[in-house]
């Protein structure tokens, strides 16, 4: 398998995940994006260590897979929290609509 | 005093400041102010003539008057006359330097200057006496007053300077005095145009004297008086300025002095006050001109070349004046007129004297004259005062006055003696020392002028007095005597009029005159011809044929059938007789043709050039103004200033407006930046390590 | 019968794993409906997961279905019906600047597959014995708790904070 075949795939879902956090107006589907992003760090991160394996020992080689380990548990928190603020935000002004959330208007 | 010479014009300048300022307010109205000061100038000067006597005196000798008896020709002498030089009292200043040029004040007094001194404090002292009642209740009586002093300082100032420009500041202040005197009763038009006329007239000649004055200055390198007679008389002076000098400073004696042809303002000048034709028109104004010719006689005596004999522009234009001065004396109704008509000729006597080099003649001509010529017009005054009603027309208001007013007549009388020339009275000794002279000197023809004159001269004069004391009278006022103030004046120089011809009385062996004034200081050498009996005796019977004839005319007029009313019937004696009352149609030449035919053209064109020329120009400025206004609102105020500023403004605006393309207050709008950024800058690190 | 080669299997393998998840991973992004992009997640995730076991990751896999697919996404799914998001298709659910957006994300796909391909180049993963030991339960285990303890037990704290954090904000009063 080709190396850059799942680094150019990660590349498309990181950049999928950008397009929609910044396109859509759903607070909810903004975070199933950044989702997406996380998920498509985590693809680099274990193929890059299925990559380093031969030329590293297997405890080296295993910290990408640490890494991505330790992604999906902060992914989980942050999907936890963010939507807590995403009910509370929906509780105080009605809508989950990121377009009519803009109080910082300069 | 020779040595405070400059009180002479001091007092009198201070005169006239106080009674300027404070005249109204003292009692007198300022008369006693100017009294008292011509008083006490009048004791100085005469406190001057003796230290000047004493001066000659001490320099020659007392008994040179004496030794002068009989005394002959000088001509040929190559030293002085025989006499100890007698050098001038000059005290002189420098007022200031400029390259070399130094501008003088000071006063230099010498035998001439003492005599006009004498003349000139004199008859003014007694102008101010005789004013007192004869301007009283006059509107503008303190003015008049203060006039006269300013008049006395500055003939004075003029009389005393020892160099040219002063003489001009003082010749220009009598000119000016002249003017606001003549014109003192201002409100009839006839005064102002008078003075005005008096002014301009005079003006016109002292171009010449401002012209001659600069001229002698460049040719004698100073305007010290003494240094211009030093030079004239030396022998590497060029006698081509010198003749140009002297005949533009004789222009201005021309204008001054009233010689023909700038003759003309004198008669009109007799618009002013009758005290005022005394003083300024008779006695001593108008002998400025004469003075200034003997004070700077070198000049003219080199310049015309007195001394050869001959023609020569003075002697000329002297004797052209005597004629006709004294032709136009015949046709006039008006006093005033006949005796200012007399004082043009006399004067012609003067600068003809002059001009044939008989200077003490001349000199002593001018003495004479303004004793008898002031108190014929203080006479002629007094009868306009007290006899006719205040008017000058003899043949309309005057006639048979002798009876009414014995004082007035006698002493005119005399007046009228002393100035036809008469023994023994003042006229006799001078006029007859001038045509001796002439003859003696060469100038034949300007001997029969002079006789002429004499002649003319006894003839209008008897015309005169026939008319005013003679006869019936004719006036609508109640003729009496005049009041003291006005008969004592007469009386005074009555008095002057017999004895003055004694201090120079040839026959008698009085010399005392020209050894007192004449110069023997930087002087040229002169003729001076012994008395001539046979022509004393013959302009004394001409003199006596005119009287003659004359009082036969007039006194017989009723039996001289063909001779009564000759002007009226005859074509050319009525031509004749129109031609002299239009005064040779002189007037109507400067007048109506030259100042008319200068001032109409002059007029018309600089209205033209006015309407045509400046009002388009400044139009053209308004109207250009205006447009660029306009311009300016529309194309650079609206469009342009206004639309940058509309500019900036929409700019600032749109630039706002984009910038708040980046503030919406949307947290994706931010992170689309962030991540465009990012993008951006992931692609320049990339490009940049590649 | 012809055998493919184990390269073979693998590159369709992960072909095909690559066309769905890519798809899937477009209609999150620009599906109408929010249940169905939330689904279409379920099927990126789970295409993703496939691919760990490609790469001989197993407990990687493993965790991603578990936490992700069996967690986040039940956590996804209540919050949208917690918020009342339409359950249908609306056409309201992309804002005004996706064009920028999708310039934006474009843009960066190219820069990052530029880099990477400059990169990388022809590098390959090698299927071997080592590659699967790697993906040991217990090497990664060992991994974890020899060489990565501390983040763990940091990792731990984290989700405490994460845990009662939540709470906090979501909690009536």
């Amino acid at each position: 398998m080709a190396l850059n075949n799942f680094l150019i795939l990660s590349a498309f879902l990181f950049c999928t995940g950008i397009y929609g956090v910044l396109a859509r107006k759903n607070a909810v589907l903004v975070l199933m994006s950044i989702e997406l992003m996380l998920n498509a760090v985590n693809l680099n991160l274990v193929a890059f260590s299925a990559f380093n394996s031969p030329t590293q020992s297997v405890r080296q080689a295993a910290s990408g897979q640490v890494f991505a380990l330790f992604v999906i548990t902060i992914a989980a928190a942050e999907v936890g929290v963010g939507l807590a603020i995403v009910l509370l935000i929906y509780r105080n002004s009605r809508t989950a609509d990121l377009d009519q959330l803009d109080e910082m208007k300069g | 005093m020779l040595n405070n010479a400059w009180l002479f014009p001091a007092i009198p300048a201070l005169s006239f400041l106080l009674i300027l300022f404070f005249g109204k307010r003292t009692p007198g109205k300022g008369a006693p102010i100017g009294i008292i000061a011509l008083g006490s100038s009048f004791v100085l000067s005469i406190v001057a003539v003796v230290q000047w006597i004493q001066r000659v005196d001490d320099a020659t000798g007392h008994s040179q008057g004496l030794r002068a008896l009989g005394r002959g020709v000088f001509a040929g002498e190559s030293s002085s006359h025989g006499e100890a030089v007698v050098t001038p009292v000059v005290h002189s200043f420098t007022w200031w330097q400029n390259a070399g040029i130094s501008f003088g004040v000071g006063t230099r007094v010498d035998g001439l200057v003492v005599m006009m001194l004498f003349v000139v404090t004199l008859i003014s002292l007694l102008v101010h006496v005789y004013s007192v009642a004869y301007m009283h209740n006059d509107i503008r009586y303190t003015h008049y007053y203060a006039m006269l002093s300013l008049f006395t300082a500055s003939m004075l100032l003029l009389v005393v300077a020892d160099n040219t420009l002063q003489l001009l500041v003082g010749w220009e202040g009598v000119g000016l005095c002249s003017f606001a005197l003549i014109g003192h009763w201002w409100e009839e038009g006839v005064n102002s145009a008078a003075a005005l006329k008096a002014f301009l007239t005079t003006r016109t000649g002292d171009i010449g004297l401002m012209i001659g004055i600069i001229i002698m200055f460049f040719a004698a390198g100073t305007f010290n008086i003494t240094g211009t007679n030093v030079y004239a008389l030396s022998k590497g002076a060029d006698h081509t300025l010198l003749l140009a000098g002297a005949t533009c400073l004789f222009i201005g004696v021309i204008g001054k002095s009233g010689q023909f042809p700038l003759h003309t303002w004198l008669p009109d000048a007799m618009a002013g006050p009758t005290p005022v034709s005394a003083l300024i028109h008779a006695a001593t104004m108008v002998v400025a001109g004469v003075f200034l010719a003997a004070r700077m006689y070198p000049v003219f005596f080199k310049g015309f070349s007195i001394g050869a004999g001959g023609m020569n522009f003075m002697a000329i234009t002297g004797g052209i004046t005597i004629i006709i001065g004294a032709v136009l004396a015949f046709v006039q109704r008006d006093i005033k007129k006949v005796l200012a008509y007399s004082t043009i000729s006399q004067i012609g006597y003067m600068v003809m004297a002059l001009g044939v080099g008989a200077w003490t003649a001349a000199v002593f001509h001018l003495f004479t004259h303004a004793f008898f010529k002031a108190l014929l017009f203080l006479g002629a005054g007094s009868v306009s005062h007290s006899g006719s009603h205040h008017s000058f027309d003899m043949k309309n208001d005057m006639g048979g006055l002798r009876k009414f007013m014995p004082v007035t007549f006698w002493t005119f009388m005399i007046g009228t003696a002393a100035l036809c020339g008469i023994f023994p009275f003042a006229g006799f000794w001078s006029k007859d020392e001038i045509l001796v002279t002439a003859g003696a000197s060469g100038f034949d023809a300007f001997l029969v002028v002079g006789l002429i004159g004499a002649f003319l001269t006894a003839a209008y004069m008897t015309r005169c007095v026939y008319l005013t004391f003679f006869g019936e009278y004719r006036g609508h006022g109640h003729p009496h005597e005049s009041e003291p103030l006005i008969t004592v004046p007469l009386i005074v120089l009555a008095c002057f009029s017999i004895l003055a011809g004694l201090v120079n009385a040839a026959p008698l062996g009085v010399e005392k005159f020209k050894q007192w004034v004449e110069p023997t200081f930087v002087f040229p050498q002169l003729v001076h011809p012994e008395f001539d009996y046979p022509k004393a005796g013959l302009s004394l019977f001409i003199a006596l044929l005119g009287i003659g004839i004359a009082a036969y005319f007039w006194f017989q007029k009723e039996e001289l059938g063909p001779l009564k009313g000759l002007t009226q019937r005859n074509k050319a004696a009525h031509a004749g007789y129109t031609f002299l009352e239009n005064k040779y149609y002189i007037d109507y030449l400067y007048e109506d043709v030259i100042v008319a035919g200068i001032k109409g053209p002059m007029a018309r064109g600089a209205y033209w050039f006015n309407q045509n020329v400046i009002d388009k120009v400044v139009n053209a400025f308004g109207a250009g103004a205006v447009k660029l206004g306009r311009f300016t609102y529309n194309t650079i105020d609206q469009k342009g200033i206004d639309r940058a500023y509309d500019g900036v403004a929409e700019a600032t605006g749109d630039a706002g407006g984009l910038l708040r393309y980046f503030q919406s207050g949307r947290v994706q709008r931010y992170a689309l930046l962030l991540f465009g950024a990012v993008g951006i800058l992931a692609l320049a690190l990339l490009i940049a390590n590649s | 019968m012809i055998v493919l080669g184990a390269n073979v299997a693998v590159n369709v393998v992960f072909w095909i794993l690559a066309i769905a998840i890519a798809a899937a991973a477009i209609g999150v992004v620009r599906s109408p409906n929010v249940v169905h992009a939330a689904l279409f997640l379920v099927v990126v995730l789970a295409g993703i997961a496939a691919l760990y076991i490609l790469l001989a990751a197993e407990f990687v896999a493993w965790v991603q279905v578990l936490i992700y697919i069996g967690a986040i996404v039940i956590l996804f799914l209540f919050g949208i019906m917690l918020t009342r998001a339409p359950m249908r298709a609306t056409g309201d659910l992309d804002n005004s600047q996706r064009l920028a957006s999708a310039v934006v994300a474009l843009f960066l796909f190219g820069v990052i597959a530029a880099l990477m391909v400059d990169a990388y180049g022809d590098k390959e993963i090698k299927l071997n014995s080592k590659l699967v030991a790697v993906g040991n339960t217990h090497n990664i285990a060992s991994a974890i708790f020899r060489d990565y303890l501390v983040p763990f037990e940091v990792v731990s704290m984290l989700l405490l904070a994460a845990l009662v954090g939540a709470v906090v904000i979501a909690r009536r009063d």
